[in-house]
């Protein structure tokens, strides 16, 4: 028999970004919150020595060790899903922090496009500018309403940033002034100004001063060492839960740390969440935590997977497309990761070893609808991007085509090149399809015996037509800057569990948004439809992927969750948003 | 919520994914590299005098007779290590620009890992039903990293001997390297995992060694970081970061944070 803790207020489900932000505000509000996480506890003195490409990038020595459980892949419902068995090609985050610790640190907000996608995409063009089997649907939120969220989330982190042309509206500037601009950035904006595009530089949690946050928690100004996406940062110079929204919970006294806790199942009675069941994975023990609200706040996948082990929520079913939890799986590095394009340049060496995770500058005249899709096979877009993260002298070993990639040949060109390259890529959405989604896989289990997630996705047409759309703007782009060779990737195929980009990091759907529980799992404040004590916060929530990165939306949305948990507790319970249409299918 | 910049990623020459080539100057493409002469007027001298041995160019420690850096943990038998040591020195051969794998301790380098959780597979998911499945779903061995090794570079041997009657660290260069491409080419048989599945681990293995921080035992005196320019765990580039000049700077290592 599990023991029995004492009840709380509220348990999360993993201690990142997401549970941090509603420890935080929570337990700011005065309520006990207990956050269980199952990887141990990090601190910033962790951080110190760790400048270890070894380690931490080859290696990823901050991420979820897959030994005990994995997530299984096809690329569709014709094959059979084999585990994914190698950790650098799932690479997800653990410990206190999650993947907040190890991010590169964009923090872009979604266009308001994003929000209302399917409404002004058939006000515009007509329903029949939606492909076949896209699932796109309005998030049952507009950027309006979602903005004060972005604002809240910004500040926290301290974000450096300078506006876009293209907005989209703020209502307070960036905490921070932007990063500097290094050589090859500078190259970037004026061939972007030439070409009649309009480049600013990426909104960055590696921030440019040292800045205190309305918490009352210092960022520091970062140092450019380049030590930054897959590390935590040593100058706690990059935003990051552990040294934000985590120690703000817990210098209130009312948060509850708990670590090495692994969640195995959501309790509840009738359509009520009555705590959660864990196990500490350092004694073996189970426990059973009562509490009166159960927020999800792990990695999409696991959010997923909790809901359908604890048999919450319909399952989505590929066939009707009826059901919700698993439905509109997209993953945004899969497609967009490869769209790139290298440009070698003979007379010029630069800097490539100083850098920063969120260091690099884009133009967005191709993204959401800020263009006329009318001619286009496909809709929304992307930005193109130059970032400058510094080059890893293991993975930094560009070479022309041609040339072979080991021996004498090799070695001399890959010496020569390594400083004389820069990549330029497109960053683009992605898209849900009726036929990719989550569920749970039929042979493969964790070393409890639990059935491990089962991922069914693949490239689609709509993928190819933006990257061919935008593979040729990365050549344009590099042609401008003067490179001398210029080599864009070729479209792949399908997607490949070993190909270096598509290593599972920004995952979304599964337990997605919207304003009607036949279409969605949660509501505009994360809120189960089916179970209104039971919030699942992150970008499990989100419809689609917008086209860049996703954390600034899933920091704003859990800002949305901590006020909406907060309403229920005070109100005593209830749906925070009425349901439309509800029919629910037996 | 993991952002990791995958731009750096996505074109690294085992990502699979293959490029077109747009040549605006296709002289300077044929003609060649103008490298050796560039990094070898700043390295060449301390190669080419003095320190050349017939470890492959590696820089003794003066008067340091408990060298730890050249004791085994893994391979126990000498023909498998020598195996891959030859193997690794033609992935990445000693030149004009500076040391070999061997010269760098590269073989070593492996050796250590092999022996810890990374040749253990500690860290990936081990459990069957064992399928090999379609290509886009990765490895799918039941060997561990080390049980690849092993069973690579005795195989290495034996194609080694079938085709020219020698062992494999014997043979000339270019035969050691029509072995190699065999094995990256997928033209050998291997149990329970593919050739170019190994080749790939050996010659991801070999880079990590030429090029990860000293402290595991490769880029020994950091000469692979000198030969690539790269400073090493620099503490801030504040000042530096919006040159446009190349700053070529003495590299540091871990071993400096901790010591300093």
């Amino acid at each position: 028999m599990p023991t029995q803790l004492d009840k709380v207020d509220v348990v999360t489900v993993g201690v990142g970004w997401t549970g941090g932000i509603i420890a935080a505000e929570l337990s700011k509000a005065g309520y006990q919150v207990v956050g269980l996480e199952r990887g141990g506890e990090v601190t910033v003195d962790d951080y110190l020595h760790s400048k270890d490409q070894l380690k931490y990038d080859s290696r990823i020595g901050l991420m979820h060790s897959l030994s005990n459980d994995t997530v299984t892949y096809r690329n569709n419902q014709d094959m059979e899903a084999l585990p994914i068995r190698e950790n650098s090609n799932l690479r997800n985050g653990t410990h206190t922090g999650g993947g907040g610790k190890h991010w590169a640190g964009q923090t872009w907000r979604y266009l308001p496009y994003d929000f209302e996608i399917y409404s002004q995409t058939v006000d515009r063009y007509g329903e029949e500018k939606i492909p076949e089997g896209m699932t796109i649907q309005d998030w049952g939120i507009t950027y309006d309403e979602l903005e004060p969220y972005y604002d809240r989330f910004e500040q926290t982190a301290g974000i450096s940033g300078e506006e876009g042309s293209f907005g989209p509206e703020r209502s307070n500037p960036y905490p921070t002034p932007p990063l500097k601009e290094s050589y090859p950035m500078r190259m970037f904006r004026e061939a972007a100004d030439n070409l009649g595009y309009h480049p600013y530089r990426l909104p960055s949690a590696n921030i440019s001063e040292t800045y205190e946050n309305p918490d009352g928690q210092t960022i520091y100004a970062c140092q450019y060492c380049s030590f930054c996406a897959n590390y935590g940062c040593d100058f706690a110079a990059k935003s990051d839960p552990v040294i934000t929204v985590i120690p703000t919970a817990q210098e209130t006294g009312n948060f509850e740390l708990r670590t090495g806790s692994n969640v195995t199942r959501i309790l509840y009675e009738g359509d009520q969440a009555t705590g959660v069941l864990f196990t500490d994975l350092e004694t073996g023990e189970e426990f059973e935590q009562p509490a009166d609200i159960v927020v999800l706040t792990s990695y999409t996948f696991n959010n997923v997977r909790l809901l359908l082990l604890s048999e919450i929520g319909d399952p989505y079913d590929p066939e009707t497309g009826e059901g919700v939890i698993g439905k509109n799986f997209t993953d945004h590095h899969g497609p967009d990761s490869s769209c790139a394009a290298i440009g070698f340049f003979e007379d010029q060496k630069f800097n490539l070893h100083m850098g920063a995770g969120a260091l690099g500058i884009v133009y967005d005249d191709f993204v959401g609808d800020n263009f006329d899709h009318t001619d286009e096979d496909f809709i929304h877009g992307g930005m193109v991007r130059y970032q400058q993260g510094g080059a890893n002298p293991m993975t930094n070993n560009e070479v022309p085509n041609g040339t072979p990639n080991w021996g004498r040949e090799f070695k001399e060109k890959s010496l020569y090149y390594a400083n004389r390259s820069l990549v330029v890529n497109f960053m683009f959405n992605s898209m849900p399809y009726q036929d990719h989604y989550l569920d749970l896989d039929p042979t493969y289990t964790d070393s409890d015996g639990d059935p491990l997630i089962r991922m069914t996705y693949d490239f689609s047409d709509h993928d190819r037509s933006l990257f061919n759309f935008g593979i040729d703007l990365c050549v344009e782009m590099l042609e401008e800057m003067g490179a001398d060779i210029i080599e864009p990737n070729e479209e792949m195929d399908r997607f490949e569990v070993e190909s270096t980009g598509f290593t599972f990091q920004h995952s979304s759907g599964g337990a997605i948004m919207g304003d009607s529980p036949d279409t969605s799992a949660v509501n505009n404040y994360l809120q189960m439809w089916d179970m209104d004590n039971l919030f699942v916060v992150g970008a499990s929530a989100f419809p689609h992927f917008g086209a860049p990165n996703p954390t600034a939306t899933a920091g704003a949305l859990a800002y949305r969750a901590a006020e909406g948990i907060e309403e229920y507790l005070e109100n005593g319970g209830g749906l925070l948003v009425k349901e439309r249409e509800r029919t629910k299918h037996t | 919520m993991a952002d990791n910049n995958n731009t750096d990623n996505n074109t690294n020459g085992d990502s699979g994914i293959s490029r077109r080539t747009f040549i605006k100057n296709t002289g300077l493409v044929t003609g060649g590299i103008v490298g050796g002469g560039l990094l070898g007027g700043i390295l060449g001298n301390q190669w080419q005098t003095g320190t050349q041995t017939d470890t492959g160019g590696a820089t003794d420690e003066e008067g340091d007779t408990n060298r730890v850096d050249e004791a085994r943990m893994f391979f126990t038998r000498d023909a498998d290590f020598n195996v891959l040591s030859a193997a690794t020195e033609r992935i990445f051969p000693e030149d004009d620009n500076g040391p070999g794998a061997i010269g760098l301790g590269v073989p070593y380098f492996i050796d250590r890992q092999l022996a810890g959780s990374w040749g253990d597979n500690i860290h990936e998911y081990m459990q069957g039903p064992f399928s090999q499945g379609e290509d886009s779903q990765g490895f799918q061995s039941a060997l561990t990293r080390g049980q690849i090794f092993l069973q690579g570079v005795r195989q290495i041997n034996e194609v080694s001997q079938d085709g020219f009657g020698e062992a494999f660290a014997d043979l000339e260069e270019e035969q050691q390297n029509e072995i190699l491409s065999a094995f990256e080419d997928g033209e050998v048989d291997m149990r329970g995992v593919t050739s170019p599945t190994f080749f790939n681990m050996l010659l991801q293995g070999t880079l990590q060694g030429a090029y990860s921080d000293p402290l595991y035992g490769g880029n020994r005196n950091m000469d692979g970081w000198r030969m690539k320019e790269y400073p090493g765990p620099v503490m801030s580039y504040m000042n530096e970061i919006e040159e446009e000049e190349f700053i070529v700077m003495d590299p540091i290592s871990i071993s400096d944070h901790h010591t300093n």
